[in-house]
């Protein structure tokens, strides 16, 4: 099999990738391979409204929002296989598995790495206590819920206020479900506040911060958590503890872009992202493999997601074209005070097109601050922020002015008033 | 006269704000750092809305369930009526995005459509 940009993940990265090549060539044979039954990825179980506020300027569900990329898919003739699990990928093959092909390779002139993320289990969280049923990641629950049909529990206990845990929430609730608590071990949410207030608020789901599980009780099944408060070093406090009977303990702890394929084909990754380090072209470290959506870092808004996977697609149809290019005078991003990690972490000035977009998140809650963006030591941007969380990505735009052959070194950082 | 604590959405600083008002009538809206949060804190006391996200059952769909919203926002206070209505019924497949689903949900004048394509088995 050969195709000219091979797609991995047909979710919204995957599609907004694929159109976003066929866009800038048509001629171009682009495949998108998908492991699940249906393109659409974690949007077809995200059937609550609120995407495409950016994209299509109204409120969309999730289901909604994929469709509005699939149905471009024929426009665009590009090609899609279901059911298909790539087990490989090298500079220029990847190498798949499905029931009808069996093993198989596609030789292709581009990769787009879009595999999303995925939660983080309870054995990545060493909660201690027993090992009943009963125990899901909040995504899981949501799969059950949405897409299967199934309720996994009738009292329920959330660990995690991120979107997703305070997403299930409301629906377990709007289900019969009785959801007692919500906890989150930080002193504040990574929810959007939107959240807290329609699925929280609204239900009067007490939101328990500084708190975390710190037992979990049932042989066969869940039959309650001990949670407890927690000092400034995330430690529970004693005597703070309190027993809640339930059947049902939600996760919601994080997300971890899906990097084993990336890594196995050795991509360089990022520590504070966990996702591959890229340029502004969102090219990996090695030459003809992008990335873009949640396996390059963890979104709060498809729309991101969209624009950015575009970018990555057009520039992927654009190495098929032009070929590999010199890796030269690549310009650092520094994430300095305040800024965990930016995305791109290097810009080759000659391959600029357009203003450089650079998305970061921060390392804390800063009130009544500023990002501060310097090029090589001269203030660009100082930009007032009333407050900055770690829970909603911000973003920068340098003018393509700006940048110029000679510059070394951009940083950006977060700066208290 | 009545005191309501609410929390503005539009922006991460979740503003507490405190709006007092004699029935219907508001009579002041504090601790919102811009206008916005005072736009919000109006609507919120006097005619809160909410649109309903859930899913129904599908007979001979190549899937189980289908998922659905209410065409424009419910009245705070019939999302538990209106939840109540969409699992009473069923809808046989195929269905099509914007397909309506139940006329008028709960009495709220509002209809259920269908936010996913399910083909018939």
């Amino acid at each position: 099999m050969r195709a000219d940009v091979v797609v991995i993940g047909g979710g919204p990265a995957g599609l907004a990738a694929a159109i976003g090549a066929a866009k800038e060539d048509k001629e171009l044979n682009i495949l998108i391979l998908e492991r699940d039954h249906e393109l659409g990825g974690i949007l077809n179980q995200c059937i609550h409204n609120g995407f495409g506020l950016h994209t299509f300027n109204e409120e969309l569900t999730g289901p909604e929002y994929a469709a509005r990329f699939e149905n471009q898919l024929k426009d665009y003739n590009i090609d899609y296989l279901l059911d298909t699990m790539v087990l490989d990928i090298a500079q220029n093959k990847v190498t798949a598995v499905n029931s009808a092909n069996g093993v198989f390779s596609v030789e292709c002139g581009a990769i787009v790495l879009c595999m999303g993320c995925r939660e983080r289990p309870r054995g990545a969280l060493n909660i201690p206590g027993l090992r009943p049923a009963g125990v899901f990641t909040a995504g899981t629950a949501q799969r059950l819920v949405n897409i299967e049909g199934y309720m996994p529990g009738k009292e329920v206990v959330i660990l995690g206020s991120g979107d997703i845990g305070l997403i299930m929430a409301r629906r377990m609730t709007l289900e019969g479900a009785k959801v007692k608590a919500v906890c989150e071990l930080m002193p504040y949410s990574g929810g959007l506040k939107r959240n807290i207030v329609q699925c929280l608020d609204d239900f009067d789901i007490p939101l328990l911060l500084s708190h975390t599980v710190i037992d979990i009780k049932g042989n066969e099944r869940v039959t309650s958590v001990v949670i407890a408060e927690v000092d400034e070093h995330s430690k529970p406090k004693k005597g703070t503890e309190q027993e809640i009977s339930c059947d049902t303990l939600l996760l919601s702890c994080g997300l971890l872009p899906e990097n084993e394929l990336s890594r196995a084909a050795d991509v360089k990754i990022n520590p504070a992202t966990n996702g591959p380090v890229v340029n502004e072209s969102f090219e990996t470290s090695i030459p003809g493999v992008f990335a873009c959506g949640n396996v390059l870092h963890v979104h709060d808004l498809v729309d991101y997601v969209s624009e950015e996977s575009a970018r990555a697609g057009k520039s992927a149809a654009r190495y098929v074209k032009s070929g590999q290019k010199p890796d030269v005078n690549a310009i650092q991003i520094k994430a300095e005070k305040g800024v965990r990690y930016t995305v791109p972490s290097t810009v080759r000035i000659n391959e600029l097109e357009d203003d450089l977009i650079i998305r970061f998140r921060s390392t804390g809650v800063f009130k009544d601050s500023y990002i501060e963006v310097t090029i090589d030591g001269q203030q660009k941007i100082r930009r007032r922020k009333q407050i900055i969380t770690p829970g909603e990505m911000e973003q920068v735009i340098l003018k393509r002015e700006d940048l110029n052959q000679d510059v070394n070194e951009i940083t950006v950082a977060i700066t208290e008033g | 006269m009545e005191t309501r604590e609410l929390t503005c959405i539009n922006c991460p600083m979740g503003c507490r704000i405190t709006v007092k008002l004699d029935g219907d009538n508001i009579l002041s809206v504090e601790g919102n750092t811009c206008k916005r949060g005072d736009t919000y804190a109006r609507t919120e006391v006097t005619a809160p809305v909410r649109t309903v996200t859930t899913t129904i059952k599908v007979i001979n769909g190549v899937q189980d369930r289908i998922s659905c919203k209410t065409k424009s926002p419910v009245p705070k206070d019939k999302i538990f009526d209106v939840m109540e209505v969409i699992n009473k019924v069923a809808c046989e497949a195929p269905v099509k995005i914007g397909d309506i689903l139940i006329e008028n949900a709960a009495d709220t004048g509002i209809p259920v459509l269908a936010t996913k394509n399910v083909d018939k088995i």
